[in-house]
């Protein structure tokens, strides 16, 4: 019976473990998808060719250096939004929270336009209408000032009783608008070739994150993750209650503040390089939860990868949808999410 | 061996325990019991310091638990609240969840096997892959219980374990709870409101009284003097045989 009873529970989390590789195949067949999308038409078949070779080909040329960076940024920025949503989540105690939804991207992307403009972090790169980031930790330090006071102000607020969910939401439009409006100020004050580049990058641009950007987004994310992954069993505590998980020895008081800020961190240096992408965070954990359930050890790493695909789905799309013009992700995202997001509300409401 | 001594705690201005001591011993069941609102829920968390009591200290085995660690706490002390969100982890892993005090990294197989062994104890093995918001209330009561025994604490604290259980579970539940707490040495503080189930499965009574410790007897001390004062109605104890009951009403 005892054999039984633990085969049993062993085959339910093989199971999950299943579902995440299931989605992990998915992720990398998208990945070779995008490689493969893009003016210069390549098959499937050359890309994996290319993929392997890595031999100077002009096809190996557009495959490794034109499109990979690309393809990565949509992966690391997916996760690393997805993952910070997922945490805020578990322990704002809250399913309506993530990064855009309670103001910090917007917050973190009012820093770095901050120091983009006014203290000269940025720089025009030729005629294009591209911005590069001429000082990369500068404007990451300022995004994370922006992120992370947003964060604090939502801490803050999450502790007073009055607030539910859908409060705390409302709270995070006010404090969007708040963000929105100033660098709406910034722009006003900047010239105008300035306010062209920051209007593009507020939409949200994968293109514009190369090899060294998408390594800072990594060095952060990937401690971030162990941190979250090490923590599981903590978010499953919470959810069942502060005092139930405080009873369990987790270490409420530490824990939810350090989760906020890491996800603040992740969000800000997602949010510095690729702008303002919303709604991967929210969405991909409510995806999770109906494929996993709400068990955090599956559903960190799972939330990270399907942000991966969401975000690099969404990229595909944007290339695709009116080729070749490539329509900006953030709002694609915006459009896609805003109704999802209007769905979980109201589902809010009748569950709460 | 659990010794409180002298807990005071307030909610903002309004004084709910004050100056609350007594003492248990290993494997002794103590029920703790007292009106709604007499502070019986908020004496069971400043034991476990779930929340901060304003003085008072609580001694187990000798140890002050003023200075320890949550994670310390969390191994000699375990806690069923009165009520437990619904949430959407398998039972399973909500037991395994007891084992996280001990672990470091994640849980291996003897956390698992711990887990199993209550899960046969309690005879929830027909329910270990259902997720927790698909039970009823009385089921998770006996989940929350499996998981405080899989902590395998030197203190249990219970607030209401019974409220949701029908005759029969109720009865179960105490048996395994009074079983557990000899078996192991384990010392049972339980929240009840049922004095017939006090007086079967308690080893001593504690009444609280508007915060206040009013009395704490041996099960074949009660009578109806005690329970009038406490609750402010009429009832009598008769014994039959080693058995003792209580009627209420004149
Ligand atoms: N969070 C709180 N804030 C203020 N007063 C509280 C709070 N929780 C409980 N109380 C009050 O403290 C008293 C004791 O509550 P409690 O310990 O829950 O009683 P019970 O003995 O029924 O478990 C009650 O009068 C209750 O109204
Ligand atoms: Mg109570």
């Amino acid at each position: 019976m005892g054999r039984e009873g633990i085969e049993a529970y062993r085959g339910y989390m093989r199971h999950r473990y299943v579902a995440l590789l299931l989605l992990l195949c998915l992720l990398a067949a998208m990945a070779v998808v995008s490689l493969s999308a893009g003016s210069a038409s390549l098959s499937v078949i050359d890309v994996l060719k290319a993929l392997a070779s890595h031999d100077g080909s002009p096809e190996s040329i557009i495959v490794w250096n034109v499109r990979m960076p690309r393809v990565a940024a949509a992966i690391v920025v997916g996760a690393a939004l997805a993952m910070s949503g997922c945490v805020m989540q578990a322990v704002l105690h809250n399913p309506l929270a993530s990064s855009s939804t309670l103001g910090v991207s917007q917050g973190a992307s009012f820093g770095a336009a901050l120091a983009i403009t006014c203290l000269g972090a940025g720089m025009q790169s030729g005629g294009s209408a591209s911005l590069l980031i001429s000082e990369p930790y500068m404007v990451t330090l300022f995004a994370f000032i922006g992120g992370i006071s947003t964060t604090i102000v939502i801490l803050f607020l999450s502790r007073l009783r009055i607030a539910s969910p859908s409060v705390l939401v409302l709270a995070g439009v006010a404090i969007s608008s708040t963000f929105s409006g100033a660098t709406t100020l910034i722009q006003y004050f900047a010239d105008d070739v300035m306010v062209a580049s920051i209007v593009y990058w507020t939409f949200g641009n994968l293109g514009r994150a190369g090899w060294n950007e998408i390594a800072m987004i990594g060095a952060v994310c990937v401690p971030a993750f162990v941190f979250f992954m090490l923590s599981r069993w903590d978010y499953n505590a919470i959810e069942s209650g502060e005092y139930s998980a405080r009873s369990l020895g987790v270490n409420v008081g530490v824990l939810v503040p350090l989760s906020l800020g890491l996800s603040a961190l992740i969000t800000s240096v997602s949010v510095s390089f690729t702008g303002c992408i919303s709604f991967i965070g929210l969405i991909a954990p409510h995806v999770m939860r109906r494929i996993v359930g709400n068990d955090y050890r599956y559903l960190i790493p799972g939330s990270a990868i399907c942000g991966a695909v969401l975000l690099l789905v969404a990229d595909i799309a944007c290339r695709m949808i009116i080729s070749p013009v490539v329509l900006p992700i953030g709002a694609l995202t915006s459009f896609v999410g805003a109704p999802l997001f209007l769905c979980l509300i109201l589902r809010e409401r009748r569950v709460g | 061996m659990i010794d409180v001594r002298n807990i005071s705690f307030s909610y903002g201005q309004k004084a709910v325990l004050q100056d609350v001591s007594f003492s248990a011993g290993d494997g002794e069941v103590v029920g703790i019991l007292g009106n709604n609102g007499a502070g019986k829920s908020t004496l069971i968390t400043c034991i476990n310091r779930v929340r901060r009591p304003d003085s008072g200290d609580v001694i187990i085995d000798g140890l002050s638990t003023g200075s320890m660690k949550e994670r310390d706490i969390a191994r000699l002390i375990a806690y069923v609240p009165q009520n437990t969100e619904a949430v959407r982890i398998s039972v399973f892993d909500s037991i395994l969840l007891g084992r996280r005090p001990y672990i470091r990294w994640g849980m291996g197989r003897e956390d698992i096997e711990a887990c199993q062994a209550v899960i046969e104890r309690i005879g929830l093995g027909s329910l270990q892959l259902r997720c927790m918001d698909e039970l009823s209330g009385g089921e998770m009561q006996k989940v929350m219980l499996a998981r405080a025994l899989v902590q395998k604490p030197r203190v249990m604290l219970l607030d209401e374990p019974t409220s949701n259980l029908d005759p029969r579970n109720q009865h179960e539940m105490m048996a395994i709870v009074r079983d557990m707490a000899r078996e192991e040495h384990i010392t049972v503080l339980a929240v009840l409101h049922d004095l017939n189930l006090a007086l079967r499965f308690c080893d001593r009574l504690f009444f609280l009284k508007d915060g206040r410790g009013f009395c704490c007897c041996g099960r074949d001390e009660v009578d109806g003097g005690i329970i009038r004062d406490v609750y402010g109605i009429d009832a009598e104890v008769f014994a039959a045989g080693d058995r003792r009951f209580v009627l209420i009403g004149g």
